[in-house]
């Protein structure tokens, strides 16, 4: 497992972490131990306004996971996001307990608003949060390990498997809008009182739940790479590339696909239990396909198959849409966010990170072939007459 | 007629009357073909004769409507996928060079190689000593070891060929399928290439596609003629190049 750390960690990496943890560590103290209203303390807004996109950034990771290395675009991500928000939902609904509207001890409001008698078999547990914090993972994996089953046994690629994964979210959607249904229909799960004992409302949560966003951003970023720089991700790129000829040399392409699908849904699934708490509420509108449309444009923006891009993308974009929304650009926001798009299609085809990779690279690579001509040199005493290329 | 008992052939890869047809189009009509192990066959035959379907269906990508194809006597290939059929130990080149371009030489041949392919396997695994000599000889072999640190997509026509050779090297197959490894070759490479798949020979069983009737008299084995899909003609190159259907529908006058 050492070696796999180690490698996973170059120079780009580590940066990224640092820069992660400063933040986790900075943001939180600052807006905890400085007097409010000091040129250094970062408001609670704030914190909670950046936790949401450090949330969003881990969702850009799992997307790029699978998109990024192993070609497989998923328009439906929002989907296992909105479904680890709503697991930590019904916990945080759980906890409300008698200080509800109706003030009942075991029903959620919008049920007694519904005149149900007894709570649904499924939302048993939920008062745990152990058992909560594990549906918070198994349930968008199970439902990522069940779908990609059978599409990728059946073969189910490109556009093909982009449109089922638009039409698995928005039946989702459809679904979480009923009331019956038993998850707060159109309202959804809110009002939430406290997480684990503590007030959700309060600075100290809030600046903890920032922490914790940050932690799990390197712990997946972490998972991320050792999966790329390992030979799985070797054979990941090698089936984003030619699939067909993956297969040939032996390799069982779908359950290399099933296995990072899977692995990313619980990601998008743990992203977006961060979420709900800091947002304070998690509705249908979470499954929305644009949501999920937009995520993509994220890692697309920040550079897809780069990680550290797509967590870029996500906070950038992101930023971009407060920036236009909020003052005397919001009427225009959404052309903004547009040419925002457009310019970096036409600009940066690559994304923020990939185009400056492409600056870099090609001096290392030039470098390295370099090194190896005059160490080969050395070796051999004479240079030995090279290939025609 | 699909489950075989016993080995009944000791031909390491067995074809016996084979139809395919897409859509009304019978792309192989009635095939049979034997390969004996260890030998090296030449398969020529003009545009649509069959030659590549009838490696899609040794191959797995292609389900025969019927027919026999059976691999080492014993395996029935019909019922088989890529993979099942790519671990059974036969390996393909494909007409179109296909290589990882985004990935280095290097990786490429270590993508190739024979070990665990399975997801925990490829996860956990650390290169050893041993994988690194065979990735070395490989390299030698097909005469990249400058540019192993090279992307693939950087490669010259003829040397994403010889890396797509090198790829069934590592592979180690019984059987290797080698779809026109000459196309668009300069002459000097075209008979560095018929070098190397005798020396490959030398341990493994070569089925080669290919057009160039001076690259296929380079290799001096026996030679097929497919046409219409079903075996016209099979013997020395001067047997089959004085043959008089041979003449007619491939070589011309």
């Amino acid at each position: 497992m050492s070696h796999m750390l180690t490698r996973s960690l170059d120079r780009a990496a580590t940066t990224f972490i640092l820069v992660v943890a400063a933040c986790g560590i900075l943001i939180p103290l600052s807006n905890l131990l400085l007097p409010s209203g000091s040129f250094l303390q970062v408001p609670t807004y704030l914190v909670a306004l950046w936790g949401k996109y450090v949330c969003y950034a881990i969702l850009a990771l799992a997307i790029d996971l699978i998109w990024g290395y192993c070609g497989i675009l998923s328009l439906g991500h929002g989907a296992f996001f909105a479904l680890g928000g709503y697991a930590m939902g019904m916990y945080l609904m759980r906890q409300i307990g008698t200080r509800g509207v109706y003030g009942n001890p075991i029903l959620p409001d919008f049920m007694v608003f519904l005149n149900w008698q007894k709570l649904p078999w499924y939302w048993y547990g939920f008062d745990m949060f152990p058992f909560a914090a594990l549906m918070v993972i198994l349930v968008p994996g199970l439902l990522a390990f069940c779908f990609g089953w059978f599409a990728f046994r059946s073969r189910v690629t490109g556009v093909y498997l982009s449109i089922i994964t638009q039409a698995m979210t928005y039946a989702l959607l459809l679904g979480f809008f009923r009331n019956d249904f038993g998850f707060g229909g159109n309202n959804g799960l809110t009002d939430f009182k406290d997480v684990l004992g503590f007030n959700v409302q309060a600075e100290g949560t809030r600046a903890a739940l920032f922490a914790l966003s940050c932690l799990f951003l390197i712990i997946a970023f972490l998972i991320c790479r050792a999966i790329v720089t390992s030979k799985l991700g070797k054979v990941l790129i090698a089936i984003r590339d030619a699939e067909s000829r993956t297969r040939f040399i032996g390799y069982r392409v779908e359950s290399y696909k099933l296995f990072v699908f899977t692995l990313s849904a619980c990601m998008a699934g743990v992203a977006g239990a961060l979420y709900v708490p800091q947002v304070g509420i998690i509705n249908p509108s979470e499954f929305a396909p644009g949501n999920s449309i937009e995520a993509v444009i994220w890692v697309a923006v920040g550079g897809r198959g780069t990680l550290v891009g797509a967590a870029l993308g996500a906070i950038v974009v992101n930023y971009a849409k407060t920036f236009f929304t909020s003052g005397a650009l919001a009427p225009y926001w959404l052309f903004m966010l547009g040419a925002l798009f457009i310019l970096v299609t036409l600009l940066l085809p690559k994304g923020i990170v990939g185009t400056i990779n492409s600056w870099w690279l090609p001096w290392k690579e030039r470098r390295l072939a370099a090194e190896a001509a005059t160490s080969a040199a050395r070796e051999n005493g004479v240079s030995e007459p090279k290939m025609a290329e | 007629m699909n489950t075989v008992d016993g080995r009944t052939t000791s031909a390491l890869l067995y074809l016996d009357g084979v139809h395919v047809s897409f859509d009304g189009f019978k792309a192989i009509n009635n095939l049979s073909l034997t390969l004996a192990p260890g030998e090296m066959r030449a398969i020529i035959g003009p545009n649509g004769a069959g030659k590549t379907t009838m490696m899609d269906i040794i191959t797995g990508k292609t389900r025969p409507d019927e027919g026999i194809v059976l691999f080492d006597g014993t395996t029935d290939l019909t019922r088989l996928d890529e993979t099942h059929i790519a671990e059974l130990g036969i390996g393909r080149k494909f007409q179109k060079p296909t290589v990882f371009e985004s990935q280095t030489v290097e990786d490429n041949l270590l993508l190739a190689l024979n070990v665990d392919h399975s997801v925990r396997g490829t996860l956990f695994w650390r290169q050893n000593r041993s994988d690194t000599e065979r990735i070395d000889r490989v390299l030698e072999t097909i005469r990249l070891t400058d540019a192993r640190k090279r992307l693939a997509g950087s490669l010259s026509h003829g040397q994403k060929q010889w890396l797509e050779i090198g790829m069934l090297l590592a592979q180690d197959p019984k059987l290797l399928l080698v779809d026109e490894p000459v196309a668009g070759m300069t002459d000097v490479e075209t008979q560095q290439t018929a070098e190397l798949l005798k020396q490959i020979n030398r341990d493994h069983t070569v089925m080669v596609v290919e057009h160039d009737m001076s690259f296929v008299r380079e290799l001096g084995v026996k030679v097929t003629c497919l046409h219409e899909g079903t075996v016209l003609a099979e013997g020395t190159i001067d047997q089959v190049s004085s043959n008089e259907r041979v003449i007619e529908v491939y070589l011309g006058r």
